[in-house]
Protein backbone atom coordinates (compact mmCIF):
# COMPACT_ATOMS: atom_id res chain seq x y z
CA UNK A 1 0.00 0.00 0.00
CA UNK A 2 1.33 3.29 -0.98
CA UNK A 3 0.99 6.16 2.24
CA UNK A 4 0.74 9.93 1.34
CA UNK A 5 3.74 11.79 2.23
CA UNK A 6 1.37 13.45 4.64
CA UNK A 7 0.08 10.87 6.09
CA UNK A 8 3.39 9.06 6.23
CA UNK A 9 5.18 11.83 7.88
CA UNK A 10 2.50 12.04 10.75
CA UNK A 11 3.00 8.15 11.21
CA UNK A 12 6.79 9.37 11.89
CA UNK A 13 5.62 11.87 14.25
CA UNK A 14 3.69 9.65 15.92
CA UNK A 15 6.29 6.92 16.31
CA UNK A 16 8.89 9.45 17.91
CA UNK A 17 6.22 10.58 20.49
CA UNK A 18 5.87 6.81 21.48
CA UNK A 19 9.82 6.43 21.73
CA UNK A 20 9.75 9.17 23.83
CA UNK A 21 6.94 8.14 26.28
CA UNK A 22 9.05 4.87 26.81
CA UNK A 23 12.22 5.92 27.08
CA UNK A 24 10.41 8.04 29.73
CA UNK A 25 8.16 5.04 31.43
CA UNK A 26 11.32 3.15 31.63
CA UNK A 27 13.52 5.70 33.23
CA UNK A 28 10.71 6.48 35.85
CA UNK A 29 10.10 2.77 36.26
CA UNK A 30 13.76 2.07 36.90
CA UNK A 31 15.11 4.90 38.45
CA UNK A 32 15.13 4.57 42.35
CA UNK A 33 13.33 8.16 43.40
CA UNK A 34 13.38 7.98 47.14
CA UNK A 35 17.36 7.92 47.16
CA UNK A 36 17.42 10.46 43.96
CA UNK A 37 15.30 13.12 46.12
CA UNK A 38 17.11 12.33 49.00
CA UNK A 39 20.40 12.63 47.56
CA UNK A 40 19.80 15.91 45.34
CA UNK A 41 16.66 17.27 46.44
CA UNK A 42 17.08 17.12 50.43
CA UNK A 43 14.54 19.79 51.54
CA UNK A 44 16.07 20.10 54.90
CA UNK A 45 19.68 20.52 53.46
CA UNK A 46 18.10 23.17 51.13
CA UNK A 47 16.95 24.86 53.46
CA UNK A 48 20.21 25.14 55.25
CA UNK A 49 22.14 25.97 52.06
CA UNK A 50 19.71 28.49 51.28
CA UNK A 51 20.17 30.42 54.78
CA UNK A 52 23.99 29.48 55.79
CA UNK A 53 25.67 31.06 52.96
CA UNK A 54 23.84 30.86 49.48
CA UNK A 55 23.84 34.48 49.31
CA UNK A 56 27.74 35.21 50.17
CA UNK A 57 28.62 32.78 47.72
CA UNK A 58 26.75 33.80 45.11
CA UNK A 59 28.06 37.42 45.75
CA UNK A 60 31.53 36.47 45.72
CA UNK A 61 31.50 34.72 42.31
CA UNK A 62 29.62 37.71 41.20
CA UNK A 63 32.37 39.75 42.51
CA UNK A 64 34.99 37.89 41.06
CA UNK A 65 33.26 37.05 37.57
CA UNK A 66 32.69 41.19 37.13
CA UNK A 67 35.84 42.58 38.26
CA UNK A 68 37.25 40.11 35.75
CA UNK A 69 35.14 41.17 33.09
CA UNK A 70 35.94 44.62 33.46
CA UNK A 71 39.38 44.30 33.59
CA UNK A 72 39.10 41.82 30.84
CA UNK A 73 36.89 44.71 28.51
CA UNK A 74 39.79 47.28 29.31
CA UNK A 75 42.26 45.24 28.02
CA UNK A 76 40.74 43.36 25.32
CA UNK A 77 40.07 46.60 24.13
CA UNK A 78 43.22 47.64 24.27
CA UNK A 79 44.44 44.94 22.73
CA UNK A 80 41.90 44.83 19.46
CA UNK A 81 43.15 48.46 19.19
CA UNK A 82 46.33 47.00 19.15
CA UNK A 83 45.60 44.54 16.20
CA UNK A 84 43.94 46.72 14.43
CA UNK A 85 47.28 49.33 14.55
CA UNK A 86 49.00 50.66 11.86
CA UNK A 87 52.35 49.80 13.55
CA UNK A 88 52.95 46.51 13.38
CA UNK A 89 54.83 45.38 16.71
CA UNK A 90 51.71 46.41 18.30
CA UNK A 91 50.13 44.02 15.67
CA UNK A 92 52.42 41.15 16.63
CA UNK A 93 52.31 41.80 20.54
CA UNK A 94 48.27 41.72 20.28
CA UNK A 95 48.45 38.50 18.56
CA UNK A 96 50.83 36.58 20.34
CA UNK A 97 49.08 36.97 23.71
CA UNK A 98 45.27 36.80 22.25
CA UNK A 99 46.48 33.50 20.50
CA UNK A 100 48.55 32.19 23.70
CA UNK A 101 45.67 32.47 25.88
CA UNK A 102 42.70 31.93 24.15
CA UNK A 103 44.45 28.41 23.30
CA UNK A 104 45.63 27.83 27.05
CA UNK A 105 42.65 26.41 29.51
CA UNK A 106 41.98 28.74 32.06
CA UNK A 107 42.56 25.54 34.42
CA UNK A 108 46.55 26.27 33.52
CA UNK A 109 46.26 30.00 34.10
CA UNK A 110 44.77 29.31 37.68
CA UNK A 111 47.47 26.73 38.46
CA UNK A 112 50.48 29.07 37.13
CA UNK A 113 48.98 31.63 39.09
CA UNK A 114 48.68 29.60 42.22
CA UNK A 115 52.19 28.66 42.04
CA UNK A 116 53.30 32.61 41.55
CA UNK A 117 53.91 32.65 45.33
CA UNK A 118 55.96 29.89 45.34
CA UNK A 119 58.12 31.48 42.53
CA UNK A 120 57.74 34.94 43.94
CA UNK A 121 57.69 35.03 47.63
CA UNK A 122 57.81 38.83 48.17
CA UNK A 123 55.10 39.07 45.48
CA UNK A 124 51.78 40.55 46.78
CA UNK A 125 48.52 41.05 44.02
CA UNK A 126 46.70 43.78 45.86
CA UNK A 127 43.07 43.08 46.91
CA UNK A 128 43.87 39.23 47.44
CA UNK A 129 42.34 37.14 47.08
CA UNK A 130 39.90 39.28 44.51
CA UNK A 131 43.15 40.45 42.75
CA UNK A 132 44.39 37.31 42.09
CA UNK A 133 40.83 36.31 40.83
CA UNK A 134 40.54 39.19 38.50
CA UNK A 135 43.83 39.15 36.84
CA UNK A 136 43.88 35.28 36.45
CA UNK A 137 40.03 35.36 34.83
CA UNK A 138 40.48 38.86 33.36
CA UNK A 139 44.11 37.47 31.51
CA UNK A 140 41.81 34.64 29.61
CA UNK A 141 39.12 36.57 29.14
CA UNK A 142 40.61 39.81 27.35
CA UNK A 143 41.96 37.23 25.26
CA UNK A 144 38.57 36.55 23.58
CA UNK A 145 36.86 39.42 24.16
CA UNK A 146 40.15 41.24 22.54
CA UNK A 147 38.99 38.96 19.02
CA UNK A 148 35.09 40.08 19.52
CA UNK A 149 35.88 43.74 19.69
CA UNK A 150 38.02 43.72 17.20
CA UNK A 151 35.44 41.87 14.89
CA UNK A 152 32.77 44.44 16.11
CA UNK A 153 35.28 47.66 15.15
CA UNK A 154 35.46 46.15 11.98
CA UNK A 155 32.01 45.68 11.01
CA UNK A 156 31.48 49.36 11.12
CA UNK A 157 30.30 50.47 7.88
CA UNK A 158 33.63 51.91 6.20
CA UNK A 159 30.85 55.23 5.12
CA UNK A 160 30.90 55.54 9.06
CA UNK A 161 34.12 56.18 8.93
CA UNK A 162 34.24 58.20 5.93
CA UNK A 163 31.35 60.64 7.02
CA UNK A 164 32.97 61.00 10.99
CA UNK A 165 36.52 61.81 8.96
CA UNK A 166 35.38 64.64 6.41
CA UNK A 167 33.48 66.32 9.51
CA UNK A 168 36.93 66.80 10.72
CA UNK A 169 37.06 64.50 13.09
CA UNK A 170 40.34 62.88 14.36
CA UNK A 171 41.00 59.02 14.30
CA UNK A 172 40.35 59.11 18.19
CA UNK A 173 37.00 60.84 18.16
CA UNK A 174 35.65 58.81 14.90
CA UNK A 175 36.93 55.70 17.19
CA UNK A 176 35.53 57.14 20.25
CA UNK A 177 32.19 59.05 19.19
CA UNK A 178 31.11 57.03 15.77
CA UNK A 179 32.79 53.66 15.54
CA UNK A 180 32.90 52.38 19.31
CA UNK A 181 29.67 52.79 19.97
CA UNK A 182 28.31 51.28 16.78
CA UNK A 183 30.63 47.96 17.16
CA UNK A 184 29.72 47.61 21.03
CA UNK A 185 25.78 47.09 19.58
CA UNK A 186 27.27 44.36 17.61
CA UNK A 187 29.16 43.17 20.45
CA UNK A 188 26.05 42.75 22.53
CA UNK A 189 25.48 38.81 21.67
CA UNK A 190 29.06 37.56 21.70
CA UNK A 191 30.04 39.55 25.17
CA UNK A 192 27.20 38.31 26.44
CA UNK A 193 28.54 34.66 25.71
CA UNK A 194 31.90 35.60 27.04
CA UNK A 195 30.33 36.67 30.49
CA UNK A 196 28.74 33.47 30.82
CA UNK A 197 31.61 32.06 30.03
CA UNK A 198 33.64 34.23 32.98
CA UNK A 199 30.85 33.50 35.06
CA UNK A 200 31.53 29.91 34.59
CA UNK A 201 35.56 29.85 34.42
CA UNK A 202 35.34 31.68 38.01
CA UNK A 203 34.75 28.45 39.78
CA UNK A 204 38.51 27.89 38.98
CA UNK A 205 39.16 30.34 41.68
CA UNK A 206 39.51 27.20 44.26
CA UNK A 207 42.95 26.54 42.45
CA UNK A 208 44.50 29.49 44.62
CA UNK A 209 43.23 28.36 47.64
CA UNK A 210 40.53 30.25 49.63
CA UNK A 211 39.70 30.22 52.82
CA UNK A 212 35.66 29.49 53.71
CA UNK A 213 34.78 33.29 54.31
CA UNK A 214 35.99 33.71 50.53
CA UNK A 215 34.49 30.77 48.49
CA UNK A 216 32.46 31.27 45.33
CA UNK A 217 29.05 29.23 44.56
CA UNK A 218 31.33 26.19 43.27
CA UNK A 219 33.16 25.89 46.18
CA UNK A 220 30.77 26.32 48.84
CA UNK A 221 28.47 23.78 46.98
CA UNK A 222 31.19 21.26 47.18
CA UNK A 223 32.64 21.73 50.73
CA UNK A 224 28.66 21.44 52.14
CA UNK A 225 28.39 18.71 49.58
CA UNK A 226 31.48 16.79 51.01
CA UNK A 227 30.66 17.70 54.60
CA UNK A 228 26.79 16.52 54.55
CA UNK A 229 27.67 13.37 52.50
CA UNK A 230 24.87 14.64 49.94
CA UNK A 231 24.91 16.26 46.66
CA UNK A 232 21.89 18.66 47.54
CA UNK A 233 24.14 21.75 48.44
CA UNK A 234 26.06 21.34 45.05
CA UNK A 235 22.60 21.26 42.85
CA UNK A 236 21.41 24.37 44.93
CA UNK A 237 24.94 26.12 44.09
CA UNK A 238 24.29 25.08 40.47
CA UNK A 239 20.58 26.45 40.53
CA UNK A 240 22.65 29.66 42.05
CA UNK A 241 24.50 29.76 38.40
CA UNK A 242 21.35 29.76 36.95
CA UNK A 243 20.40 32.31 38.76
CA UNK A 244 22.98 34.47 37.70
CA UNK A 245 22.79 33.81 33.92
CA UNK A 246 19.27 33.35 33.16
CA UNK A 247 18.00 37.06 34.09
CA UNK A 248 21.15 38.13 32.14
CA UNK A 249 20.07 36.68 28.96
CA UNK A 250 16.57 38.26 29.15
CA UNK A 251 18.22 41.57 30.14
CA UNK A 252 20.94 41.20 27.00
CA UNK A 253 17.51 40.09 24.92
CA UNK A 254 15.61 42.93 26.06
CA UNK A 255 18.59 45.32 25.34
CA UNK A 256 18.85 43.55 22.16
CA UNK A 257 15.23 44.14 21.19
CA UNK A 258 15.39 48.05 22.27
CA UNK A 259 18.47 48.89 19.83
CA UNK A 260 16.71 47.30 17.20
CA UNK A 261 14.45 49.69 16.79
CA UNK A 262 17.11 52.46 15.86
CA UNK A 263 18.17 50.86 13.28
CA UNK B 1 46.81 82.84 3.35
CA UNK B 2 45.32 85.58 1.05
CA UNK B 3 42.07 87.18 1.57
CA UNK B 4 41.94 88.26 -1.78
CA UNK B 5 41.94 84.86 -3.67
CA UNK B 6 38.85 83.71 -5.31
CA UNK B 7 40.27 80.23 -6.26
CA UNK B 8 38.59 77.44 -3.36
CA UNK B 9 40.17 74.14 -4.87
CA UNK B 10 43.11 73.56 -7.20
CA UNK B 11 44.41 70.31 -8.37
CA UNK B 12 47.48 69.73 -10.38
CA UNK B 13 48.30 66.98 -12.24
CA UNK B 14 46.71 64.49 -9.75
CA UNK B 15 47.03 60.75 -10.76
CA UNK B 16 45.65 58.07 -8.66
CA UNK B 17 45.73 54.37 -9.30
CA UNK B 18 44.00 51.36 -7.66
CA UNK B 19 46.00 47.87 -7.63
CA UNK B 20 47.62 49.13 -10.59
CA UNK B 21 44.59 50.24 -12.13
CA UNK B 22 44.30 54.01 -13.01
CA UNK B 23 41.63 55.71 -11.87
CA UNK B 24 42.73 58.98 -12.36
CA UNK B 25 45.43 60.85 -15.01
CA UNK B 26 47.04 63.93 -14.88
CA UNK B 27 44.20 65.97 -13.29
CA UNK B 28 44.10 69.78 -13.44
CA UNK B 29 41.10 71.26 -11.94
CA UNK B 30 40.28 74.52 -9.82
CA UNK B 31 37.21 75.91 -8.83
CA UNK B 32 36.35 80.04 -8.01
CA UNK B 33 34.60 80.68 -4.91
CA UNK B 34 30.46 80.83 -5.40
CA UNK B 35 31.20 78.30 -8.60
CA UNK B 36 28.62 75.17 -8.71
CA UNK B 37 30.66 72.61 -10.69
CA UNK B 38 28.83 69.57 -12.17
CA UNK B 39 31.05 66.70 -12.48
CA UNK B 40 29.47 64.08 -15.35
CA UNK B 41 30.37 60.96 -16.91
CA UNK B 42 29.88 57.12 -17.15
CA UNK B 43 30.14 54.90 -13.94
CA UNK B 44 34.11 54.46 -13.41
CA UNK B 45 35.21 57.23 -15.02
CA UNK B 46 36.62 58.74 -11.95
CA UNK B 47 34.25 60.83 -10.55
CA UNK B 48 33.88 59.88 -7.32
CA UNK B 49 37.34 59.35 -7.35
CA UNK B 50 38.31 63.28 -7.96
CA UNK B 51 35.67 64.56 -5.66
CA UNK B 52 36.96 61.85 -2.75
CA UNK B 53 40.83 63.27 -3.61
CA UNK B 54 39.34 67.36 -2.80
CA UNK B 55 39.02 66.36 0.87
CA UNK B 56 41.98 63.84 0.45
CA UNK B 57 39.45 60.58 1.44
CA UNK B 58 41.80 59.33 -1.55
CA UNK B 59 45.11 60.48 -1.10
CA UNK B 60 46.88 60.78 -5.09
CA UNK B 61 49.38 59.14 -6.10
CA UNK B 62 50.93 62.03 -7.97
CA UNK B 63 50.10 65.50 -8.12
CA UNK B 64 49.28 68.24 -5.36
CA UNK B 65 45.36 69.04 -4.06
CA UNK B 66 45.15 72.61 -2.53
CA UNK B 67 42.03 73.79 -0.66
CA UNK B 68 41.14 77.53 0.16
CA UNK B 69 44.93 78.03 0.05
CA UNK B 70 46.04 75.14 1.53
CA UNK B 71 47.85 72.75 0.58
CA UNK B 72 46.36 69.26 1.78
CA UNK B 73 48.83 66.97 -0.21
CA UNK B 74 51.78 68.55 1.97
CA UNK B 75 52.60 66.38 4.50
CA UNK B 76 52.74 68.76 6.95
CA UNK B 77 48.88 69.82 6.78
CA UNK B 78 46.30 68.94 9.42
CA UNK B 79 43.70 67.41 7.31
CA UNK B 80 41.55 67.58 10.22
CA UNK B 81 41.42 70.76 10.40
CA UNK B 82 41.04 71.56 6.85
CA UNK B 83 38.10 68.71 6.65
CA UNK B 84 36.34 71.31 8.79
CA UNK B 85 35.79 73.42 5.65
CA UNK B 86 34.94 71.15 3.23
CA UNK B 87 31.71 69.72 3.97
CA UNK B 88 30.80 66.29 2.13
CA UNK B 89 27.60 64.53 1.06
CA UNK B 90 27.35 60.72 0.16
CA UNK B 91 25.65 58.92 -1.92
CA UNK B 92 24.81 56.93 0.98
CA UNK B 93 24.27 59.34 3.08
CA UNK B 94 26.41 57.57 5.82
CA UNK B 95 24.07 58.61 9.01
CA UNK B 96 25.39 57.72 12.15
CA UNK B 97 22.38 55.02 12.85
CA UNK B 98 22.49 55.62 16.65
CA UNK B 99 22.14 59.27 17.00
CA UNK B 100 19.37 61.26 16.13
CA UNK B 101 18.92 63.48 13.61
CA UNK B 102 19.81 66.49 15.73
CA UNK B 103 22.53 64.18 17.21
CA UNK B 104 23.83 63.89 13.82
CA UNK B 105 23.92 67.52 13.49
CA UNK B 106 25.44 68.20 16.75
CA UNK B 107 28.14 65.85 17.41
CA UNK B 108 30.80 67.22 14.76
CA UNK B 109 30.29 70.86 16.26
CA UNK B 110 30.39 69.39 19.86
CA UNK B 111 33.50 67.47 19.19
CA UNK B 112 35.71 69.25 16.11
CA UNK B 113 34.59 72.51 16.64
CA UNK B 114 34.57 72.50 20.95
CA UNK B 115 30.68 73.97 20.92
CA UNK B 116 29.05 73.47 24.37
CA UNK B 117 25.98 70.92 24.13
CA UNK B 118 23.52 73.83 24.14
CA UNK B 119 25.11 75.83 20.77
CA UNK B 120 25.47 72.54 19.20
CA UNK B 121 22.08 71.67 19.52
CA UNK B 122 21.06 75.58 18.36
CA UNK B 123 23.24 75.03 14.95
CA UNK B 124 22.00 71.48 14.14
CA UNK B 125 18.25 72.72 14.89
CA UNK B 126 18.52 75.77 12.66
CA UNK B 127 20.69 73.41 10.34
CA UNK B 128 17.90 70.92 10.17
CA UNK B 129 15.44 73.98 9.21
CA UNK B 130 16.99 75.04 6.74
CA UNK B 131 17.01 71.37 5.01
CA UNK B 132 13.17 71.35 5.71
CA UNK B 133 13.40 68.73 8.63
CA UNK B 134 12.56 70.93 11.69
CA UNK B 135 10.10 68.44 12.53
CA UNK B 136 12.32 65.56 12.57
CA UNK B 137 14.96 66.54 14.66
CA UNK B 138 14.43 63.74 16.97
CA UNK B 139 14.26 60.77 14.38
CA UNK B 140 16.47 58.26 14.28
CA UNK B 141 17.70 57.79 10.58
CA UNK B 142 16.11 53.99 10.26
CA UNK B 143 12.76 56.05 10.57
CA UNK B 144 13.54 58.26 7.91
CA UNK B 145 12.99 58.29 4.05
CA UNK B 146 15.89 58.42 1.80
CA UNK B 147 15.17 61.98 0.79
CA UNK B 148 15.03 63.11 4.32
CA UNK B 149 17.95 61.31 5.23
CA UNK B 150 20.04 62.85 2.32
CA UNK B 151 18.68 66.02 3.58
CA UNK B 152 19.88 65.65 7.44
CA UNK B 153 23.62 64.51 5.82
CA UNK B 154 23.09 67.89 3.98
CA UNK B 155 22.58 69.88 7.39
CA UNK B 156 25.27 67.93 9.49
CA UNK B 157 27.66 68.93 6.57
CA UNK B 158 26.65 72.12 6.83
CA UNK B 159 26.33 72.39 10.34
CA UNK B 160 30.47 73.17 10.40
CA UNK B 161 29.80 75.91 8.39
CA UNK B 162 31.99 74.80 5.55
CA UNK B 163 33.58 76.94 3.27
CA UNK B 164 32.91 74.70 0.10
CA UNK B 165 30.55 71.64 0.03
CA UNK B 166 31.15 68.22 -2.09
CA UNK B 167 27.91 66.07 -3.17
CA UNK B 168 29.04 62.38 -4.65
CA UNK B 169 25.73 61.26 -6.56
CA UNK B 170 23.63 62.71 -3.95
CA UNK B 171 20.38 61.68 -4.98
CA UNK B 172 21.77 57.89 -6.82
CA UNK B 173 20.55 55.99 -4.02
CA UNK B 174 16.97 57.68 -4.01
CA UNK B 175 13.79 56.37 -5.38
CA UNK B 176 12.30 59.07 -7.66
CA UNK B 177 9.98 60.66 -6.23
CA UNK B 178 12.72 61.78 -3.32
CA UNK B 179 14.83 63.33 -5.71
CA UNK B 180 12.86 66.73 -5.63
CA UNK B 181 13.33 67.83 -2.56
CA UNK B 182 17.46 66.89 -1.82
CA UNK B 183 17.36 69.04 -5.49
CA UNK B 184 16.03 71.69 -3.73
CA UNK B 185 18.17 71.83 -0.77
CA UNK B 186 21.38 71.78 -2.91
CA UNK B 187 19.59 74.55 -5.47
CA UNK B 188 19.20 76.74 -1.99
CA UNK B 189 22.72 76.64 -1.22
CA UNK B 190 23.78 77.50 -4.83
CA UNK B 191 21.30 80.36 -4.57
CA UNK B 192 23.16 81.78 -1.23
CA UNK B 193 26.74 81.84 -3.05
CA UNK B 194 27.92 78.75 -1.40
CA UNK B 195 30.53 76.74 -3.53
CA UNK B 196 29.44 73.96 -4.84
CA UNK B 197 31.01 70.66 -6.45
CA UNK B 198 28.27 68.19 -7.46
CA UNK B 199 28.79 64.61 -8.86
CA UNK B 200 25.84 63.76 -10.55
CA UNK B 201 23.59 61.84 -13.15
CA UNK B 202 20.99 64.07 -13.02
CA UNK B 203 21.25 65.86 -16.38
CA UNK B 204 18.57 68.49 -16.23
CA UNK B 205 19.28 69.81 -12.32
CA UNK B 206 22.97 70.10 -13.87
CA UNK B 207 22.02 72.20 -16.64
CA UNK B 208 19.50 74.55 -14.29
CA UNK B 209 22.30 74.96 -11.39
CA UNK B 210 25.78 74.00 -12.84
CA UNK B 211 28.12 77.35 -13.76
CA UNK B 212 30.28 74.72 -15.58
CA UNK B 213 29.87 71.30 -16.28
CA UNK B 214 32.90 68.58 -16.51
CA UNK B 215 32.72 65.88 -18.21
CA UNK B 216 34.98 62.38 -17.07
CA UNK B 217 35.46 59.47 -19.28
CA UNK B 218 38.78 56.97 -18.42
CA UNK B 219 40.17 59.03 -15.26
CA UNK B 220 40.46 62.31 -17.44
CA UNK B 221 38.69 65.41 -18.22
CA UNK B 222 37.18 64.72 -21.73
CA UNK B 223 34.91 68.45 -21.57
CA UNK B 224 34.49 71.44 -19.73
CA UNK B 225 32.54 74.41 -19.81
CA UNK B 226 28.65 76.16 -19.27
CA UNK B 227 26.39 73.74 -19.38
CA UNK B 228 24.77 74.67 -22.45
CA UNK B 229 27.96 74.11 -24.41
CA UNK B 230 28.73 70.95 -22.40
CA UNK B 231 24.87 68.91 -22.30
CA UNK B 232 23.41 70.91 -25.12
CA UNK B 233 26.07 70.86 -27.74
CA UNK B 234 29.24 68.78 -27.11
CA UNK B 235 31.83 69.15 -29.07
CA UNK B 236 33.90 65.57 -27.87
CA UNK B 237 32.55 62.52 -29.24
CA UNK B 238 32.73 60.66 -25.94
CA UNK B 239 30.47 63.22 -24.24
CA UNK B 240 28.17 63.38 -27.73
CA UNK B 241 28.25 59.52 -26.65
CA UNK B 242 27.47 59.32 -23.17
CA UNK B 243 24.95 61.97 -22.97
CA UNK B 244 23.06 59.88 -25.54
CA UNK B 245 23.08 56.72 -23.65
CA UNK B 246 21.61 58.59 -20.91
CA UNK B 247 19.17 60.19 -22.90
CA UNK B 248 17.59 57.22 -24.97
CA UNK B 249 17.75 54.96 -21.87
CA UNK B 250 13.95 55.89 -21.20
CA UNK B 251 11.03 53.95 -23.97
CA UNK B 252 11.26 50.40 -24.23
CA UNK B 253 9.51 48.97 -26.90
CA UNK B 254 5.78 47.64 -25.21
Amino acid sequence: MRLSRRRRARIVRAVQYLVLAAVACVAGLLADWPTIGHTFFDPALIRQTLVHGLGLALWHTVAYTVGAFVLGMVAGTLLALMRLSSIGPYRWLATAYIEFFRGLPALVVFIAFSLLPLAFPSLSIPFDPYGTVWLALGIVGSAYMAETIRAGIQAVPKGQIEAARSLGMTPAQTMRHVALPQAFRIMIPPLTNELIMLIKDSSLVFIVGLSASDFDLTKFGRASANANVNITPLVVAGLGYLAITLPLSILVRRMEARTARTR
Amino acid sequence: MTACSTQVVELRGVGKSFAGTPVLADIDFAVERSEVVCVIGPSGSGKSTLLRCINLLEQPDQGTVAVLDQELTDPDCDIDSARRRIGMVFQQFNLFPLHTALENCALAPRTVLGMNRREARERARAELDRVGLGDQIASYPAHLSGGQQQRVAIARALAMAPELMLFDEPTSALDPELVGDVLASIRQLAVAGMTLIIVTHEMAFAREIADRVIFMDGGRIVESGPPEAVIDAPRQSRTQTFLQRITDRAPSPG
